[in-house]
């Protein structure tokens, strides 16, 4: 039976979470140097366009079709068979087209998280072939085995309510590796790159902020009580983390910043996203708090030490926030929020936290390796990275022909 | 004393301040301008409309230095901006008839340093 009040805000929903990527796109954009501002931009919204095509001719099907297997196989190529009446396996109350466009916009922003990994020097063309690669031969599988029918850390328990392993995890690790193989920019050492624009950074957070009441509370699949449990310790953990960030800089650093601040709220975000439907205020609250300490040794701490360039810490937010995220969903975790849930360490099911550590563990290892098998064939097929003189001159002039500023008109 | 205006390309900004600061030349003032030499520049296109060769983005360097420093720093910016390839720039060198520092008031070479 299809509700028109599940179906409006599955709709809204995943509209909301559409607008995540633009938004990760200015939060990204912001932060790295003039030349480079339409290079994050365009890398941004290309993927909106090539996987919002690649999803319904395949990556939908590959994810979600009833195939027990590696994937989901292609027998929903086309969305062939997924119509407008509810496929009650998914959601039994809105139409299938729905569950699929909502889940579209996951397929989409997830690997444009991984870009601020290789920000400023990956060759357009080159990042083209490795994302649709890696969304057919990474994210599609992964969101297999967790969410769809028959995939196999769905069938162990695993809890991720709105994609902490199959989102944040994942295009955190493949972050690590790629940021690893690519190499670090030149001139790091003599001349560290400000941010270019933090009112940018600024804006992407808060469209991030409004645009993951979607992401969690629509992942209820339905305008219930659930959604509403979702929607309050989202945006209670990601004020936590917010102010967990800047308390931290100003005993660490002498002043608490806006963009510490603001990368904070969206570690919160991360970290709440796979216990939103779980977990109720008050451990929201301690993820909240906790995640931002975890993060901040992440990219202040442990990065200068190993000398990586993760250029705008995808790894150390997105994946250190959401392995956090996902463990704590098996400490915190409790029937009493959601019956279709599990208990977790602290309610009286250590087993739980075993299962989450072990999803945790198994998308770590299978993302990357895939991923670094997925960028050495990309890398031997057409050159990876930019020469020397694009990548010091940028990427706006060099791949894209165009720059973001003017000096005089 | 010397007033040496060097014209670069904004990508060689790097190269050209680590040769600066080998040679010992950390004074210098650094600013973004638009010029016209005889390069073409970067295509650049806006939906569909292409546009060349124009005013060109370049660095403006600015340095004042006593007489025994002015060909290493004629060195150093060479050294640190030459491609051999058109558009590399320009090196004015003036003289200078007086130098304040405005904190001790004290005049002239004492002054550069």
């Amino acid at each position: 039976m299809i509700n028109s009040g599940d179906t409006a805000w599955v709709l809204v929903s995943s509209a909301l979470v559409l607008l995540m990527t633009p938004g990760l796109a200015f939060f990204y954009g912001g932060m790295v140097r003039r030349k480079n501002a339409l290079s994050v931009l365009m890398q941004c919204f290309i993927i909106m366009c090539v996987l919002s095509i690649h999803w319904v001719l395949f990556g939908y099907s590959l994810s979600f079709a009833p195939e027990r297997g590696f994937w989901g196989g292609f027998s929903w190529f086309g969305l062939n068979g997924v119509g407008l009446e509810p496929y009650a396996d998914y959601a039994a109350t809105i139409p299938h087209q729905a569950f699929m466009i909502f889940q579209a916009m996951f397929a989409i922003i997830t690997p444009a998280l991984i870009i601020g990994a290789f920000a400023e020097r990956m060759k357009f063309s080159a990042f083209l072939i490795f994302t649709v690669l890696w969304a057919t031969f990474v994210y599609d599988p992964l969101c297999h085995w967790v969410w769809g029918i028959g995939g196999f850390l769905r069938n162990i328990g695993a809890l991720d309510f709105a994609g902490g392993t199959v989102v944040h995890i994942n295009a955190g690790i493949a972050a690590l590796v790629t940021a690893l193989v690519i190499g670090r920019r030149k001139n790091l050492d003599s001349n560290i790159p400000a941010p270019h624009n933090l009112p940018f950074v600024v804006l992407g957070a808060a469209l991030l902020w409004f645009g993951w009441f979607g992401f969690n509370a629509g992942s209820a699949l339905g305008a219930n009580g659930l959604a509403v449990n979702a929607f309050v310790v989202t945006n209670a953990a990601a004020a936590a983390a917010g102010l967990s960030w800047a308390l931290l800089e100003w005993l660490c650093n002498g002043k608490p910043t806006i963009f510490g601040t603001a990368s904070g709220a969206v570690a919160g975000l991360v970290a709440i996203t796979p216990a939103a439907g779980f977990v109720s205020v008050i451990p929201a609250i301690i993820i909240g708090l906790l995640v931002s300490i975890f993060c901040f040794i992440a990219v202040a701490v442990i990065k200068p030490r190993l000398g990586y360039d993760d250029s705008l810490d995808a790894f150390g937010v997105h994946c250190v926030g959401g392995i956090w995220g996902a463990l704590a969903t098996g400490l915190f975790a409790s029937k009493a929020v959601n019956p279709a849930g599990a208990d977790g360490l602290f309610f009286g099911n250590p087993k739980q936290f075993l299962i989450q550590l072990a999803a945790v563990a198994i998308t770590i290892a299978y993302t990357s390796l895939a991923t670094l098998a997925i960028y050495k064939l990309v890398d031997l097929l057409f050159g990876i990275r930019v020469s020397e003189k694009e990548e010091l001159i940028g990427l706006d002039l060099t791949q894209h022909h165009e720059r973001a500023y003017t000096v005089l008109e | 004393m010397k007033l040496v205006i060097a014209i670069i390309q904004p990508y060689k900004l790097e190269e050209v301040k680590e040769e600066l600061y080998r040679a010992e030349i950390n004074l210098i003032t650094v600013s973004e301008v638009l010029g016209h030499g005889r390069q073409k520049g970067v295509t650049e296109v806006y939906r569909g409309a292409k546009e060349t060769g124009n005013l060109l983005r370049k660095i403006r360097l600015e340095i004042a230095v006593n007489d025994d420093f002015l060909e290493p720093t004629i060195k150093a910016i060479v050294k640190g901006a030459k491609t051999g390839e058109t558009g590399d720039g320009k090196i004015f060198v003036l003289d200078l008839k007086e130098c304040v520092r405005i904190r001790t008031e004290e005049r002239g070479g004492i002054a550069i340093g």
